[in-house]
């Protein structure tokens, strides 16, 4: 009875290591450099796996890239430079960040103004509540 | 209670919200059920085509460039042998290979040259001419990113149009075809 459960572990553990990290024997400099290389891949979209990252990616597509972007930076391209030159050929949907354009506007401030607004209503709606209570004497007029 | 028995509008505003968080969802749904997220709008489109140096697929000693392409309209279309799509894709490139009145260039990408012939020999070969791009890094400055991708590049250079996914006869009527008209008339 404990072969199932001792196959499902291994299967389980099998999984989440390929899911961790796609790794290419790739020839850094530095400790610094493949830092840097794995944060600035963590931040780009693979394309044709859309849900994973270019660091996390084990497509061919993502494989090739890492390797472009790779051979960028010991050029010493600026992470800058190579971001844009991922996004002249492949768009901002390359970038996990969006940038900030007017078709982000909505993305950018849509959630805090929504969150605003109903901070807003909420303090509308407790003052209206409170004042009846404190202000009778007041103006006993705007009872109704 | 007094306050709503004042302003019955008000009552109602639970409800417009409600409504309007709805109306958004539904929209969302209905946007990614017609919109496929990966078939991004290439930044390449009206810029031009980047130059590049291909050898020939039947004959690999012989290389096709950008420059050579000047002069006349031509359509650029990425397939592979290991290209599932490229497959649905193959009947419909040799019904209209004629239709189109231009060009058609086959892409050979990332595929071994030996494939893509046997492919070719055994499905039909709608292309007029084969480049082949073995490692891929011409692709990239093309912002190929899969298989089967089609681009139509003008007299000049210029890349006007580009289709991610299978070419299917709706879409060469309704994007391709039109697009190919309109180089026309600006050419004459």
């Amino acid at each position: 009875m404990k072969r199932p459960l001792v196959v499902i572990l291994v299967a389980v553990a099998l999984a989440l290591s390929t899911a961790a990290f796609a790794i290419d024997p790739l020839p850094f400099r530095s400790t610094a450099q493949r830092e840097r290389f794995q944060h600035l891949t963590s931040e780009l979209r693979c394309m044709v796996c859309q849900d994973e990252s270019l660091l996390a990616s084990n497509a061919d597509f993502a494989k090739q890239l890492r390797r472009q972007i790779f051979d960028m930076m010991q050029q010493g391209k600026s992470d800058e430079q190579i971001k844009d030159w991922l996004v002249a050929r492949y768009s901002t949907f390359i970038l996990y960040d969006p940038p900030l354009a007017p078709s982000t506007l909505a993305l950018w401030f849509g959630t805090p103004a929504i969150l605003l607004s109903g901070g807003l209503v909420v303090v509308v709606l407790l003052r209206r509540r409170t004042r009846p209570a404190g202000s009778i004497a007041e103006d006993p007029g705007d009872d109704w | 209670m007094n306050e709503v028995a004042r302003k019955p509008a008000a009552r109602f505003v639970p409800l417009v919200v409600f409504a309007a968080l709805v109306a958004f969802f539904v929209v969302g749904l209905v946007w990614n059920q017609t919109h496929d997220a990966r078939f991004v709008p290439s930044p390449l489109i009206d810029k031009p085509a980047p130059a590049f140096r291909l050898p020939k697929l039947d004959r690999p000693t012989e290389f096709v460039t950008k420059a050579d392409m000047l002069g006349k309209p031509y359509l650029l279309n990425v397939f592979a042998s290991w290209c599932f799509a490229c497959g649905d894709e193959h009947p419909v490139l040799m019904a209209y290979r004629d239709k189109f009145g231009i060009p058609l260039i086959g892409y050979d990408y990332k595929d071994a040259p030996k494939d893509a012939r046997a492919w070719l020999q055994r499905h039909g070969d709608p292309y007029h001419e084969v480049v082949t791009d073995q490692s891929g890094d011409t692709a990239l400055d093309f912002g190929v990113y899969g298989a089967p991708e089609t681009y139509l590049i003008d007299a000049k250079g210029i890349i006007r149009y580009k289709h991610i996914g299978p070419l299917t006869p709706d879409v060469i009527a309704k994007e391709l075809e039109p697009k190919i008209h309109a180089l026309e008339q600006e050419g004459s």
